[in-house]
Formats: C-alpha cells, sequence, structure tokens
C-alpha cells in the first residue's frame, strides 16, 4: 500500500471528525452515556497508547523507565506539557549517560 | 474590533502553542523517520493531520503495512474526542463564522487550541481561530520537518532521548486529571492493564486494534460504572 494512500486517509478521518460537528450540529449531546464515553475516551486512548509503549521509546528499558518517571512526577505536579515532556527526554538522556 | 486586530490577537495567543508544538513535532519527526518515513511524508502528515496521538499511531499503522480499515478505525477511536471539542466550540462562533470559514477552521481543533479558544470571553471570529491555526500549524509543521531531517544528525544519544518526548505529553495529559478524579484514575488504569494484555499475551492483535479495543473498553466501562452526572463536571 503507497503510502500516500494512509496519510490520505488518516487526513481525511481525522478532518471529517472536526468538521461535522463544527459545521453541522448545534445542539448540545444529551445522552448520558454519550456524554460519558466522550470524556473518558481521551484519557483511555492516551494511557493505551503510553503503557507499555513508552519503555520501549527510546530503545532501552533504563532510560526510558528514567524518563517516565520523571514525567509522573512532573505531571501530578501539574506542571506544563512542555516542561514534562522535554524533562522525561532529558531524564532518559541523564541516564543514558551512566549507562 | 476589526479583522486584522482579531487576527494578530489569535497568533499572539498561539505562540506558546506553536513553542510547545515545536519540540514535541520534532521528537514525532525522529519517531517518523526512524519508522521508515521519508521527510516529506513525515511533514506532510503534520501538515494535513494537526494531532499528536493519531499521528503517533498512525505511522505504526503504516510501517506495519497494516489494512485502511484499522486505519480508519484507530483514527476514528483516537481523534474523536475533537468532535466533542468542536461540537463545544461550535456554540461559541461569532456570526461572522459562515458555513465556509466552519469548513476551513475545524482543521485547526486540537486539544490544545481548543482550551485556549473555550477559554475566551465572548464569541470566537473567523480571523482570531485563523492566527492561532496558522502559527500553531506553522511550528508544528516545521518541527516535525527539523525532526525527520537532523534527527539523523544528531547523536544516537540525543536521538534516542527524544524518543520519549510525545509520550511525556501524554503522561502530562493524562496524570493530572487522575490524581484529582478517580474515575478517570480507573478508566486509565483499566486502559493500562489491557494494553499490557495485548502487549504481551494476546500479540496476534494487532497494534493498532488493541489501542481501539482497549479504550473503547476502558471508556465504556467508564461511562457505565461512573456517569457523569451533569455538564458542570465537564473539562
Amino acid at each position: 500500500m503507497s503510502t500516500a494512500v494512509y496519510i490520505f486517509v488518516m487526513a481525511s478521518v481525522t478532518y471529517l471528525i472536526r468538521m461535522i460537528p463544527f459545521t453541522l450540529f448545534k445542539k448540545k449531546i444529551k445522552s448520558q452515556f454519550i456524554r460519558s464515553f466522550l470524556k473518558y475516551i481521551p484519557y483511555a486512548v492516551l494511557s493505551a497508547m503510553t503503557i507499555p509503549a513508552i519503555f520501549y521509546s527510546t530503545g532501552n528499558f533504563v532510560t526510558a523507565a528514567a524518563g517516565t518517571i520523571i514525567a509522573v512526577v512532573l505531571a501530578f505536579f501539574d506542571l506544563p506539557l512542555i516542561v514534562v515532556a522535554l524533562a522525561a527526554s532529558l531524564g532518559a538522556f541523564i541516564a543514558g549517560l551512566f549507562l | 474590533m476589526n479583522l486584522s486586530s482579531d487576527f494578530s490577537r489569535g497568533m499572539t495567543h498561539g505562540i506558546p502553542i506553536a513553542l510547545g508544538y515545536l519540540s514535541v513535532s520534532f521528537g514525532f519527526g525522529i519517531t517518523a523517520a526512524a519508522s521508515g518515513l521519508s521527510v516529506f511524508e513525515a511533514s506532510a502528515i503534520s501538515a494535513t493531520n494537526l494531532t499528536s496521538a493519531g499521528q503517533a499511531a498512525g505511522i505504526d499503522v503504516i510501517a506495519a503495512g497494516g489494512t485502511i480499515l484499522e486505519m480508519i478505525l484507530l483514527q476514528l477511536t483516537i481523534n474523536i474526542r475533537y468532535s466533542l471539542m468542536a461540537l463545544s466550540l461550535s456554540q461559541k462562533l461569532d456570526k461572522r463564522f459562515t458555513a465556509s470559514h466552519r469548513l476551513v477552521a475545524s482543521y485547526g481543533i486540537t486539544d490544545e487550541i481548543f482550551a485556549v479558544c473555550s477559554a475566551q470571553k465572548g464569541m470566537l471570529s473567523p480571523a482570531y481561530m485563523y492566527g492561532m491555526i496558522l502559527i500553531a500549524a506553522a511550528g508544528w509543521v516545521m518541527g516535525t520537518f527539523l525532526g525527520a531531517s537532523a534527527g539523523q544528525l544528531l547523536p544516537e544519544s540525543v536521538s534516542s532521548a527524544l524518543g520519549i518526548v510525545l509520550y511525556g505529553m501524554f503522561l502530562a495529559i493524562i496524570v493530572p486529571p487522575s490524581r484529582k478524579n478517580r474515575n478517570i484514575l480507573c478508566v486509565v488504569i483499566a486502559a493500562a492493564v489491557l494494553s499490557l494484555l495485548f502487549r504481551y499475551v494476546l500479540t496476534a492483535v494487532s497494534s493498532g486494534f488493541a489501542v481501539i479495543i482497549c479504550a473503547v473498553s476502558a471508556a465504556v466501562l467508564g461511562a457505565l460504572i461512573f456517569p457523569v452526572k451533569d455538564e458542570a463536571e465537564q473539562e
């Protein structure tokens, strides 16, 4: 399969997800089940994508674990996204120096 | 307020978003190049998708040679949250927002742009959203381009450490609400446990479908066991 086809499909689906409600819907969703599902789905997606993939993200379990611990601690204290993301990387880099 | 001042106000509000995107998409660029995509392909994905988690999952499907159905379902699952954001923002648009402006601006509804736009007092104009989207998208594409092209020039120790950037951002999104809301924490843990199960036990399921199954099951469980009581609780 050509990469261009994948990219076209990704982009189209992602655009339609944003465009349809933004353009067409004027009323609020009433179903409690759907509203609850929509509230939880982002966290469920990100959790499933992160665990356990994050531990393979640097090619070394120890450096990845170091970065993960730093990210969890900083995120726990509500630091901005970008600080948490870069600190995780810095932590993994520093851990790599000791290996 | 006139058009150009709305536009520049949007750009100003978009600068912090663009800086964040620049560094996160640098990590995406490296990951994309590492999974075999060209600099142009990686940049094209960022320019047309403008989303972190969906893109990260999408390049896995491309690298694994997954099916188109898998790609569609995966993008639907990961990005369905934008529907809710788009729905919420659609109630906040001023009367200059004609149908054609809505068609264009919907391209730029991301978590961060949604957060900044919904925090604005009053209605949103097309110029304001365009200013913000333009600078944020520029940062996102630029970072991807730099990561995919310069990633190979960086020492191995630096580029491998940057591979964790996107995941660090994901943790920064899920940890704070999990700390404050036990229901969200339960959903997060359920999704993580299922994900571990698919990674190490049910390995026949491809990674894209595994993410879909884990996320939908955990969110359905959450919606059944901990229904959200009223809209005031929505974030």
